[in-house]
């Protein structure tokens, strides 16, 4: 069975009035993520009796200032760090701000950092001895 | 007015097998707040699915956790067939839903061997802990792990289990539902247990909601709310129903937890009965493109995989949102007002899981 989930993309502005929405009409807020690729995108997941609606913010560079919503879900200020220390993300008012302290990391945002491109494994040719037996496994 | 005094508490501490922090503020021998401090082992591996394939990447997720591991990797598969829409085989779905439901109690019956050590009950941790080492048994044979089992893969599982073997299992675990029985009720019916847990850190359904509680810190406080009920695996054909109660305390999450042990025996036994013959493990052909947020219930609750893929062998990106992640509002809100001395107790019924939180 694949599982329907709503995704909406909305602006930084409407971020806060779409976040009371949720609040009000009794949604769970389960988690705020960032993903880094050429821009950053943020998103913001709630749930009400399993029924679950992400909402998703995209910004350019990570010097763009997001309002908190711990104003509105109290519990969003763990995030709101985890944003902060781990991608760089700038969030104004949090109700409960570490200042970068929220995870003791050796390279602050180290997340903010575009994808690397894997590398390529070459795995080497196995040596063959003359009697045409791999050599690998002595 | 009473002197406020700030007590630290943990990241070493006896009840605590993983680091978390605490500062206690406290007045006499109450709490008025509590300011968490995590972060102390973080490891960045949601960072590394950019050097591995997304196949090979099972493996990570596995390690996550090295109690929730089989659900770990079973989220993250379940995450990259949905995008993938791989049609698993049934005969892997039940597969899936017997391993995860065996993780669930050797999970839970650590945390009752902790549970019981914190309030000082030796002998019933070292029973829960006896109970628990038989699960692990029952793991080992069947996937030749006791942590990380290996056998989920995307496309289904490494590893079946012969029908007669499964029924045999299953019989073995309604023996041993009866020994659950036994602690179970020491737990619900001891005086002194029963005092330390009943009436502290309670909270209500409705601020549980708010504070995005999961698992049996929601389930405690009468939300019946299990992720299990989006049918994922073979949950869509098992019949269950969320185990609930409605104190919201540690006696409560104590409760529901005992609770939960019989509800996956019986999950158990259903899956034995169910389970259809077949193949184990679908074809998987091509890469991943485009997002999906799987959704599944680890022992502590509701854990969280985003997974953002561009059609590459490599992922753009894996989240994951931890169910300790989540409770950690709740448990924050619920400690003013109670004693010092029952901060361990208190910390524990949300049966942190700091390895999972700082993957």
């Amino acid at each position: 069975m694949i599982e329907f989930q709503d995704l909406r993309e909305i602006d930084l502005g409407e971020l806060i009035a779409e976040v009371q929405k949720m609040w009000d009409a009794g949604y769970r807020l389960v988690q705020i993520g960032a993903t880094r690729t050429d821009i950053f995108e943020v998103n913001y997941s709630f749930d009400r009796e399993l029924k679950f609606l992400n909402f998703k913010i995209k910004l350019a560079d990570n010097s763009q200032a997001i309002p908190s919503v711990s104003g509105i879900y109290w519990n969003a200020f763990l995030y709101e760090n985890e944003l902060h220390d781990l991608f760089g993300l700038k969030i104004e008012n949090i109700n409960i701000d570490y200042r970068g302290n929220f995870y003791k990391v050796a390279r602050p945002a180290a997340f903010a950092e575009k994808p690397v491109a894997a590398p390529k494994i070459r795995r080497a040719a196995k040596p063959v001895d003359k009697a045409g037996t791999e050599e690998a496994d002595r | 007015m009473t002197k406020r005094t700030i007590v630290p508490f943990g990241p070493q501490h006896p009840v605590l097998p993983e680091p978390i922090h605490l500062d206690l503020v406290v007045e006499d021998e109450i709490v008025i707040e509590a300011i968490p401090s995590i972060g102390f082992i973080h490891r960045g591996l949601e960072k590394l699915v950019e050097k591995r394939e997304f196949q090979e990447f099972v493996y990570v997720a596995e390690r996550i956790c090295g109690i929730c591991s089989f659900i770990h990797g079973l989220t993250y598969c379940h995450g990259i067939e949905q995008l993938m829409k791989i049609e698993v085989p049934a005969r892997a779905h039940y597969l899936r839903t017997v391993w995860s439901e065996l993780s669930r109690i050797h999970s839970h019956l650590l945390w009752m061997g902790l549970m019981a050590d914190a309030v000082g009950f030796e002998s019933l941790f070292m029973h829960s802990w006896r109970l628990r080492e038989k699960v692990l048994d029952i793991i080992e044979a069947t996937t030749g792990g006791r942590v990380i089992f290996g056998s989920c893969k995307v496309g289904g599982v490494r590893r079946d289990i012969d029908n007669a073997e499964l029924k045999a299992i299953a019989d073995k675990m309604q023996d041993y539902a009866r020994e659950y029985r036994e602690i179970g009720d020491v737990f619900l019916k001891d005086f002194t247990v029963k005092r330390r847990l009943s009436g502290v850190g309670a909270i209500s359904g409705a601020d549980a909601l708010k504070l995005g509680a999961v698992g049996p810190m929601l389930r405690a406080s009468g939300v019946a709310q299990d992720m299990r009920q989006l049918k994922y695996a073979a949950y869509g054909e098992i019949d269950f129903a969320p185990i609930t109660a409605s104190e919201g305390d540690c006696y409560a999450r104590c409760a529901v937890r005992i609770g939960e042990l019989f509800q996956s025996v019986d999950i158990i036994r259903q899956c034995a009965d169910k389970i259809p013959s077949g193949a184990i493990e679908a074809k998987v052909t091509g890469s991943p493109d485009g997002e999906f947020y799987a959704r599944t219930e680890q022992p502590r609750g509701e854990v969280i995989y985003y997974i953002k893929a561009n059609g590459t062998k490599n992922l753009e990106r894996m989240r994951v949102r931890t169910p300790t992640f989540a409770n950690i509002p709740a448990m924050l809100k619920v400690m003013p007002g109670i004693q010092l001395a029952d901060v361990p107790v208190m910390v524990l019924t949300i049966d942190p899981c700091i390895s999972c939180t700082e993957r």
